[in-house]
């Protein structure tokens, strides 16, 4: 059977993440059937899937939370998670939530609070998470995961759960700090604009295995309008079982 | 929030259904509908009220208690209440002043709270370290909490014979069993309340490589806390149900003495203001717990307001 899966995933070069024929079954139902993928430094991965299709399973394997698992997985240490939801300690400063973990020390203040100013909530620092809207929480958890220069990002539908406009805003936020921090990226969506958008290559999770891999070869300012764009999207919309017309 | 805005909330329900009852228009008024579609002004058809009232809430709710003493004074005015088996509010009131003058009230009800105050603080103290012990480590769960179960399902005041065999009849058996009363009710409720703190903030914080300590303190226990604080409240009313029952025993001075000495003597009206203290005691515990509710919860004040 895995013979018969071309390596859709694997790639050259120093990597930043190494999964090969990664394996795990509720009871007798396959999550991930050997699922292999190889992300180079600083790249920029989309993994696009419909609901059920493993994609969500898969990261939290990478990020550690689920280590029922079988194959040869390697990641870097310094890592950090964006949930869909925030999770904010409701009782902890906006900045003590994202200082949470490490050392309390003034220069971790400090950093905190130029992480937060990087996602423009400086003047937050000292609310109650509670008293936030949902994208100042989303922006929060994503100081959280970059004050710790994290080598490997890991986004978990992190706009899922926020309205159109924010999610335009929030786009652009996390290309920005992508570009000043670089790290690997490894974004879960089913949103293939989404995906398009940000992504160095994107990848489709079919039934637990890499069903296509596609680099984005959209130039940058990448628009919806090129046809290039709306090439692929037609492609990822198919292998996603979705016919965009 | 406020006691009294906190009351507000509740009862916005009710004022709304009142509203209901009132004229519901649903048929257009062509005198004030010129357009003659059957438009209607959307601030006259709501089910909220428009404004509260402007006396405030609390006031409102004093309303009850008021008529309630009003009634009984009347009643007993016009003699349809025994006076020797029900004597009138203003009857209660002075003896109430009596008992003050002579200082005697103050004796007592200074002795009751002693020993509410003694037992309170050593049962907070093993209720939230058993709780702390069960809730944090899997040997202690093992050893304590099933214990505390078998504890909480025995009615804590058919201890008392024990409690009285092992410390006599002097003050200790009284705090003992005040603080058995606390103890239960602070661990059953802080032990829940740490084994139910939100999953998903655990598993978020150990994925910022939050340690066991950190984990503690910047999360688990003050997720904990609302818990804990649930408990305190169902301690303090707890501790003077178990106050009346300590005081049955050989009490040299307390509330509960000058109840049965007004038992004996056939004293109703030193009932009766005893049953006030007991109230006004037990409102003042009450109205503590919300205190220190809304100056230890302020992360969640925030979202009352949202």
């Amino acid at each position: 059977m895995a013979l018969e899966q071309p390596d859709f995933g694997t790639v050259g070069g120093p990597l930043a993440v190494q999964a090969l024929d990664v394996r795990k079954a509720f009871r007798d139902h396959a999550v991930l059937r050997d699922l292999s993928l190889e992300m180079r430094p600083s790249e920029f991965v989309a993994l696009l899937g419909r609901s059920g299709s493993g994609k969500s399973t898969f990261l939290r394997v990478l990020g550690a939370l689920d280590a029922e698992v079988e194959g040869h997985i390697r990641v870097p240490r310094r890592r950090a998670v964006v949930f869909q939801d925030p999770r904010l300690m409701p009782w902890l400063s906006v900045l003590r939530n994202v200082t949470l973990g490490l050392p309390q020390t003034q220069e971790t203040r400090q950093r905190g609070l130029a992480t937060l100013a990087e996602v423009g909530l400086h003047d937050r620092a000292q609310a109650w998470p509670r008293t936030l809207s949902g994208g100042e929480a989303q922006r929060v958890a994503l100081a959280r995961a970059m004050v710790r220069e994290p080598q490997l990002l890991l986004l978990d539908e992190p706009f899922g759960a926020l309205d159109a406009l924010t999610r335009i805003r929030m786009h652009a936020l996390l290309k920005d700090l992508y570009q000043r921090h670089r790290p690997a990226v490894l974004l879960v969506t089913h949103d293939v604009d989404e995906a398009i958008l940000l992504a160095d290559r994107v990848l489709v999770l079919t039934e637990g295995r890499i069903s296509l891999s596609a680099p984005v070869e959209v130039p940058a300012p990448r628009s919806r309008s090129d046809p290039r764009f709306a090439a692929l999207r037609r492609r990822l919309l198919s292998e996603l079982g979705v016919d965009a017309d | 929030m406020t006691p009294a805005s906190a009351s507000l909330a509740s009862t916005a329900s009710v004022d709304a259904l009142a509203a209901c009852e009132g004229d519901l228009a649903w048929e257009a008024d062509r005198s004030t509908d010129p357009t003659g579609l059957g438009l209607v002004d959307p601030r006259t058809q709501g089910i909220v009220p428009a404004a509260a009232s402007r006396v405030p809430r609390w006031l409102q709710r004093l309303l009850g208690p008021v008529a309630l003493i009003v009634a009984w004074q009347v009643l007993s005015m016009a003699e349809i209440f025994d006076a020797r088996t029900t004597p009138g509010p203003a009857t209660v009131l002075n003896t109430a002043f009596v008992m003050l003058g002579s200082g005697e009230l103050q004796a007592h009800v200074l002795a009751s709270l002693g020993r509410v105050l003694h037992g309170l603080a050593v049962g907070v103290a093993l209720g939230v370290a058993g709780a702390l012990v069960s809730g944090l480590t899997r040997w202690g769960e093992n050893l304590i909490d099933a214990n505390m179960e078998i504890l909480h399902a025995v009615p804590n005041f058919a201890f008392l014979p024990v409690l009285i065999a092992w410390f006599g009849i002097g003050e200790e058996p009284k705090v003992a069993l005040i603080s058995l009363s606390v103890c239960i009710a602070v661990y059953i409720n802080t032990y829940s309340a740490i084994r139910n703190v939100d999953a998903s903030l655990v598993e978020a914080a150990r994925t910022f490589g939050v340690g066991r300590r950190e984990l503690i303190t910047a999360v688990i226990l003050p997720g904990a806390l609302p818990g804990f604080l649930v408990g305190l409240r169902l301690a303090l009313t707890a501790a003077w149900l178990a106050l009346i029952f300590a005081e049955t025993i050989n009490a040299p001075a307390g509330l509960g003495r000058m109840m049965s000495d007004a038992r004996e003597y056939f004293r109703v009206d030193v009932i009766f203001v005893l049953l006030g203290i007991y109230a006004l005691l037990g409102l003042f515990s009450l109205a503590l717990a919300r205190f220190l509710e809304a100056r230890l919860l302020s992360w969640r004040r925030a979202f009352d307001g949202a």
